[in-house]
């Protein structure tokens, strides 16, 4: 296969052989505790210690952080995490707690923040010891985040922060957050500026994290209040009415569009969690009887499960295409879509599964007669955080036809 | 069997690719399109059959009609991922040709094995050819045809018979005492009458051809068994003619949201014509993923090929469909007039939305492979 398989470097070569190896001498035992859909739902302590003592054993192994410089605690090497990612998936390891602080804040602080910072900050970011958080968000900020409201003062070689973020995923285990901010009222874009700021450490010092419930009965994610937080100096990325551009590194990142990979892994599927996929959709037609036959004999119920599997199958080969220079029009148009699709299939898919089910579809997950114990309607529901948090569908259509079509800037 | 992560579209494939885009920018812009076959807009028209022979020989010439064939017949046995990077260009440009009809009959013959060859050499040599296998109902099922063949001749009529008027073979299924047969016939044969249908693509001919007692040289007696080893093949490079089509309807109609004017910003400006417009580059993009990963299902994982060749065809004619009605949408008032070039690719794209199958019937075939049939 000279020509057709991808070609891989010596190094990656030898370094996909030693991660093969390394997992499956240390891949980590089953939990000892039910794991949530995603690292956005770690609720329990238990639950997060178990996925941060992975998450240090694969940094250590030096699967995490692979293309970082070796002075803020990478391995220095070269295009290798994408090996990474394909062996622990392949490994079916946990994911990462430390999903914020890994894909999006690391890359940030790497491109934006003092060399002192990155020392003091990256390692205990890329072993899972400090958990990250994001404060983007506002109450009035949605999907037009440079209109946050939230302030820094300067005193000394201080700020003085005061404000009120929401939606913040994970903030209740969090060290440190990653912070869009102003620091002048009278320029939108060029009054924003960007900081990390400590969160555990000064909880009752200036700042309060409070539980949100989501619109399934869960919590976690929060918002979190600041109160004349005094941070250093030291910890402001970039330059002063900057935030806007480090903002959209993190932005890039979060969308999958950045140059350096995120460390990944999420291949492990415990028997507790249920994925919205189409093979369970299936399974759910064949268990469930409508007229006096099963759903998956109806030819409407077919077509339409057909769609999702179209569709479904078409991200995945996307995200294989987006490697094969020949076959693109444009660098970013697929990696660009992937969030939005993603989303929007999950949603269609959970919409689907509750319509299939039916009268039982109806059940949550307190009914033993729940179909899937009640998982569909949880999924269903949670799949608007996807298709409203880092940028909505419509926000997501707009950098799309923009960025990618060149169609006229919408207002 | 696994498939390379990269479709198997190596180097070659890519520089067919990049030739066939420059040989059709270089040669044939749209308005040399609009000019040969649009001359006459009355509904009443036959449809004419105007294509551009010369251009045509150059592909011939470049051995394009001979990519697929396998290299015992002196092909170039050249991979479905590779023809279908040429037929997206194909697509793009909307040329009226016989090289998708020739390319499906080279799939059904190169299913034949040995028995395929002798026709196989003659695709190589520069005859054209399509098929002539589907009834007066406009079935997609492969084993239906309303051609019956008794002693050697052929007597019925086969249907929706592509680029009829252009070719120079077919390759027809026909019952017999034994089952489904294939035959190779000359479309020059006596007793053999091609009946013109009048269509509304321009782009492209179709008739059904009437057999009165033609003699005809029998293929292979295994005829249904050939026929659906060769589909997943012919419906992936429809699929690849329509994501090139689709392409070109999405960066025309882009332009024209950026070129329009109205309420003081172009049309691309306003979000219920921008958000649509990526909905369409979706669709695109999910057909274009989609029929690579069928090309080379077919190439390296054949038990695979029926599946995601389904889901290519599909894709595409949902595609076809959707990209056409928001090209002539979003032009607006002078999309809806005959000048406007957008209404030659609607038609081509309504013509191979329903071609080899629609949306409905590949969903049904696909729910049949991954839910069971339905007894």
């Amino acid at each position: 296969m000279s020509k057709s398989a991808r070609e891989e470097t010596a190094e990656q070569v030898a370094f996909r052989q030693y991660c093969r190896q390394w997992l499956k001498d240390n891949r980590p035992g089953d939990p000892p505790v039910r794991l949530p859909l995603s690292p956005l739902e770690i609720m329990t302590e238990a639950q997060l210690t178990y996925l941060q003592k992975w998450q240090k054993s694969a940094y250590d192994a030096g699967l995490i952080g692979c293309d970082y410089p070796e002075a803020v605690g990478g391995a220095g090497r070269n295009d290798c995490q994408r090996v990474a990612n394909e062996e622990m998936i392949r490994a079916k390891t946990p994911f990462m707690p430390n999903v914020i602080g890994l894909g999006m804040a690391a890359p940030t602080v790497l491109y934006h923040a003092q060399e002192t910072v990155k020392e003091q900050l990256l390692p205990r970011l890329f072993s899972g010891e400090d958990i990250w958080c994001q404060g983007f968000s506002e109450p009035g900020a949605g999907s037009d985040l440079a209109s946050v409201q939230t302030f820094a003062e300067r005193k000394g070689d201080k700020w003085v922060i005061n404000g009120h973020k929401v939606w913040t995923s994970l903030a209740h285990f969090a060290e440190w957050m990653i912070l869009l901010l102003r620091t002048d009222r009278s320029h939108k874009y060029d009054g924003l500026s960007y900081f990390v700021v400590p969160i555990r450490s000064a909880l009752g010092k200036g700042v309060t994290v409070r539980p949100l419930i989501k619109i399934t009965g869960e919590t976690g994610f929060n918002e979190v209040i600041f109160e004349d937080l005094e941070v250093d100096d030291i910890y402001r990325l970039d330059e002063l009415g900057k935030g806007w551009q480090v903002a959209m590194t993190t932005l890039l990142h979060e969308r999958g569009a950045g140059e350096l990979q995120t460390p990944r892994s999420g291949g492990m599927k415990s028997k507790a969690t249920h994925a919205t996929n189409t093979s369970n959709l299936i399974e759910l037609a064949r268990n469930t009887v409508r007229n006096g036959k099963p759903a998956a004999d109806d030819p409407l119920i077919r077509d339409r499960i057909m769609e999702l599997v179209v569709r479904e199958m078409g991200l995945g080969q996307n995200q294989r295409r987006s490697r094969v220079s020949a076959l693109l029009d444009h660098p970013a148009r697929l990696l660009l879509q992937n969030k939005l699709l993603a989303s929007e299939i999950a949603q269609d898919t959970g919409a689907l599964a509750v319509e299939v089910a039916g009268a039982s579809g109806s059940l949550y997950l307190g009914d033993d007669n729940a179909p899937a114990g009640g998982q569909w309607p949880m999924a269903y529901m949670n799949s608007y955080g996807m298709t409203i948090a880092a940028g909505t569908s419509e926000v997501q259509r707009n950098i799309l036809g923009e960025r990618v079509l060149g169609l006229a800037k919408s207002k | 069997m696994a498939q390379p992560d990269n479709f198997g579209f190596g180097e070659e494939a890519t520089l067919l690719k990049e030739s066939a885009r420059k040989f059709f920018a270089d040669n044939f812009a749209t308005d040399k399109l609009h000019g040969m076959v649009a001359s006459d807009p009355s509904p009443e028209r036959m449809s004419e059959c105007a294509w551009d022979r010369d251009l045509w020989q150059q592909m011939v010439d470049l051995g394009w009609t001979a990519l697929a064939v396998p290299e015992v017949a002196d092909g170039l046995g050249m991979p479905v991922a590779a023809v279908a990077g040429l037929v997206e260009e194909l697509g793009r440009a909307a040329f009226p040709c016989p090289l998708l009809s020739t390319l499906n009959a080279t799939y059904v013959l190169a299913a034949c094995g040995s028995a395929g060859e002798t026709a196989l050499g003659e695709i190589t040599q520069g005859r054209t050819a399509s098929l002539a296998i589907t009834n007066k109902q406009g079935s997609w099922e492969a084993a239906e045809t309303d051609v019956t063949c008794e002693q050697g001749k052929l007597t019925g009529t086969a249907c929706f018979v592509q680029e009829a008027r252009k070719v120079d073979r077919l390759l027809v299924s026909a019952r017999t005492a034994a089952g489904l047969s294939l035959y190779w016939v000359a479309t020059d044969a006596p007793g053999l009458t091609i009946k013109p249908d009048a269509i509304v693509d321009l782009t492209r001919d179709q008739a059904h051809i009437q057999f009165d007692s033609v003699e005809a040289q029998a293929v292979s007696t295994e005829g249904v068994a050939a026929l659906e080893q060769a589909m997943p093949a012919i419906w992936t490079i429809l699929a690849a003619d329509i994501v090139g089509a689709a392409e070109w309807q999405l960066q025309t109609t882009v332009e024209y949201a950026n070129t329009r004017q109205q309420f003081e910003h172009p049309l691309g400006f306003f979000q219920a014509v921008k958000h649509p417009l990526v909905d369409v580059m979706v669709l695109v993009d999910q057909c274009k993923s989609l029929v690579y990963n069928a090309a080379c299902a077919i190439d390296t994982e054949p038990e695979r090929a029926a599946e995601y060749a389904h889901m290519a065809k599909a894709s595409a004619s949902e595609t076809a469909a959707f990209a056409s009605g928001r090209s002539v949408q979003y032009h607006g008032g002078i999309g809806f007039t005959w000048e406007c070039f957008v209404h030659l690719y609607f038609k081509r794209q309504n013509h191979s939305q329903m071609l080899w199958g629609d949306a409905v019937w590949h969903r049904a075939r696909l729910a049949d492979i991954l839910m069971g049939a339905v007894a």
